[in-house]
């Protein structure tokens, strides 16, 4: 029992100890500030599906609706932003000066109630994690304590995302509307436009994504994960073992949510704007796609199933734009009928038992490597 | 033990009594003004025909079902009120008709998870695998007949294998009311008798509910017997006594 955790849990460490140098040293070494900053931008989805592979893969609760949490993180940061790009001087052609311009634009004349707190860095940066922890737990609240599950809470959830999308819209003096926030230029004095600036940023999400990855392997590897998984697979065993199953769900899903808003803030920042097409129904199932492609049971296949997404997505969209959409459907398709577990799945069935047999054979040479064996990479 | 008068204040209630409990689903009364009492330390055997309302009865006891009318009282405690959970940390345990275990766990994890402790969800991040921990799984393994297979996943177990793992599942709750839904169902000849054997070993400190359909597994074991037909109590008492009853043998045993 011991010498397989302790297995489990180095094999973990060594798969992000490989991403860390992809992240870290291969990608920068290889790529020019330009393509940098859009690998960064995709990897701040791999916060989403990193969350979702927690909520849908562990916990078998599908949301269709992360990319509002996504979007309030990314909301949140670009509202600091752009109070800080609002300075009276830099705005003093307005009427009002002070106010971000798309206010002016919409005829209101002072800051809205709950623009006001957003001129402080440390409430913006806690808003990013906490507004949409929030939502996700009044919505978890109310849908897990009666027992709303399976398809009905996906379906919710959409509905929500849509909500959400027609709500900043239609509230284009407040947020910005269809345009979104744009024109943000500087966190705390510091000019984020600049080349310099992006690398360090994109080093900044790197690390914040290692470190999710880590808390998330973390909560796995605790009863809480294995529970998670139990609930999945036989609900009311865990409900008559003891367990109030609805505030295990009300967790992982306020978890999963509070991951995807620091992803949308990080966006934010790399990206320059936040915008309501980042939150509605589409861009949410194309989170869920990065997830699956990846393997929504593993955290790490979840990051390299968004990266190669995204740079199909990019590749594919710059040749061909019209059929983009059909190739992504094409490929939720194909994971779905023909490698459900994904990228990840295909790696534990065909690469990593030779990988195990090889290090087997290396430890104990003369020795028959018995098939089925426990690996024994971290004696 | 000289008599204790029975009209002593302090005289032991029954564990749990079952006192007019009525569920109707539209109109139907699936079970109907229903009462019985189980003392500490028995084996009660619930029988009766398909749709008899048996296994009605014990979701009505752990909450599963929420009753129309009637009191489910243990130790005391009204249940009817509480949730599944609560009723669970009261010292009730329900094992499910059909094998209910988490295949994708090992044998240890499901038998871990039963533990009672860290059952929040901070406690669940806090928990520790510690000593007792898997000193107490390794010995309700052995209790089972599992104990070689522990690091197993528990989806490759046998039927019979799987049930006991639930029953394993019970045990380390150590629940002072265990309910038993149809425990050798599906089990062969040779799991039956070792069934029988387990649950003489598990009974002692507990009182236990079963329902069976299995007659001799029924004499094996019980104490005290209850017939249910269409929701309502039909006879009640040893086996012998029920076994000779008109009524049973008209609706049950007579065919």
């Amino acid at each position: 029992m011991q010498s397989e955790s302790f297995t489990l849990r180095s094999k973990d460490l060594i798969g992000v100890l490989i991403l860390a140098a992809l992240l870290f040293v291969i990608l920068p070494a290889i790529l020019d500030p330009f393509r940098l900053n859009m690998v960064g931008k995709y990897l701040t989805y791999a916060f989403v599906a990193v969350g979702l592979v927690l909520c849908w893969g562990n916990a078998g609760i599908l949301s269709l609706g992360q990319g509002v949490f996504f979007g309030l993180g990314g909301y949140c940061m670009a509202m600091y932003l752009k109070l800080e790009s609002s300075s009276i001087e830099a705005t003093k052609i307005q009427s009002t000066p002070g106010i971000p311009d798309f206010m002016d634009w919409n005829q209101i004349t002072e800051l809205p109630f709950f623009w006001v707190p957003f001129k402080s860095l440390g409430f913006s940066l806690a808003a990013v994690v906490l507004v949409p922890a929030i939502l996700a737990l009044i919505i978890a609240f109310a849908l897990f304590k009666r027992r709303v599950g399976g398809v009905y809470f996906a379906i919710i959830t959409q509905a929500m995302a849509a909500i959400v999308t027609i709500l900043i819209v239609g509230q284009q003096g407040y947020t910005g509307g269809i345009n979104g926030i744009t024109d943000l230029r500087t966190l705390h004095g510091w000019d984020i436009r600049t080349d310099g600036a992006k690398t360090i940023l994109y080093f900044v999400n790197g690390g914040l994504l290692i470190g999710c990855i880590l808390l998330c392997q973390f909560i796995r590897r605790s009863k809480l994960g294995r529970i998670l998984v139990a609930m999945r697979d036989k609900e009311d065993r865990v409900r008559f073992s003891g367990y109030d199953v609805a505030s295990y769900k009300i967790f992982v899903f306020c978890f999963a949510a509070a991951l995807a808003g620091i992803g949308g803030a990080m966006f934010t920042l790399q990206v320059g704007f936040m915008s309501p097409s980042f939150v509605g129904i589409v861009p949410s199932i194309e989170m869920v796609i990065y997830a699956a492609v990846g393997g929504r049971l593993s955290l790490l296949g979840a990051v390299y199933g968004t990266l190669l997404v995204n740079w199909a997505k990019t590749s594919f969209s710059e040749s061909f734009p019209e059929l983009w959409l059909f190739g992504l459907g094409g490929l939720f398709i194909a994971v779905v009928l023909l490698f459900p577990n994904g990228l990840a799945g295909l790696y534990r069935s065909y690469v990593e038992p030779r990988i195990d047999a090889l290090f087997t054979r290396k430890r104990s040479p003369g020795a028959d490597a018995a098939p089925g064996a426990a690996p024994t990479l971290a004696e | 033990m000289n008599a204790t008068p029975i009209t002593d204040q302090m005289a032991p209630d029954f564990l749990l009594a079952v006192e007019g409990l009525t569920v109707s689903f539209d109109g139907f009364k699936a079970v109907d003004d229903l009462s019985f009492y189980v003392d500490e330390n028995e084996i009660r055997v619930i029988i009766g025909p398909n749709g008899a309302g048996k296994t009605t009865v014990l979701d009505l006891i752990c909450g599963r079902t929420k009753a129309t009318s009637g009191s489910v009282k243990f130790k005391s405690t009204e249940l009817t009120k509480l949730k599944e959970y609560e009723i669970v940390r009261k010292g009730v345990g329900r094992k499910f008709q059909n094998p209910s275990i988490y295949d994708d766990l090992t044998v240890f994890e499901n038998l871990e998870i039963s533990f009672p402790r860290g059952r929040g969800v901070l406690g669940a991040l806090a928990f520790k695998r510690d000593a007792e921990v898997r000193e107490r799984v390794q010995h309700v393994a052995e209790t089972i007949f599992l104990a070689d297979q522990l690091n197993r996943k528990a989806e490759f177990l046998s039927h019979g294998q799987k049930q006991w793992l639930e029953i394993g599942m019970l045990l380390i709750q150590d629940p002072e009311l265990l309910m038993l839904d149809e425990p050798v169902a599906g089990m062969s000849v040779a799991e039956r008798k070792k069934t029988a054997e387990l649950l003489n070993t598990i009974i002692k400190d507990r009182s236990v509910i079963v329902i069976e359909h299995d007659m001799k597994f029924v004499e094996d074991i019980a104490h005290k017997v209850t017939v249910l037909h269409q929701g309502k109590i039909l006879s009640e008492g040893s086996m012998a006594k029920v076994k000779a009853d008109p009524k049973v043998i008209e609706v049950y045993l007579g065919h």
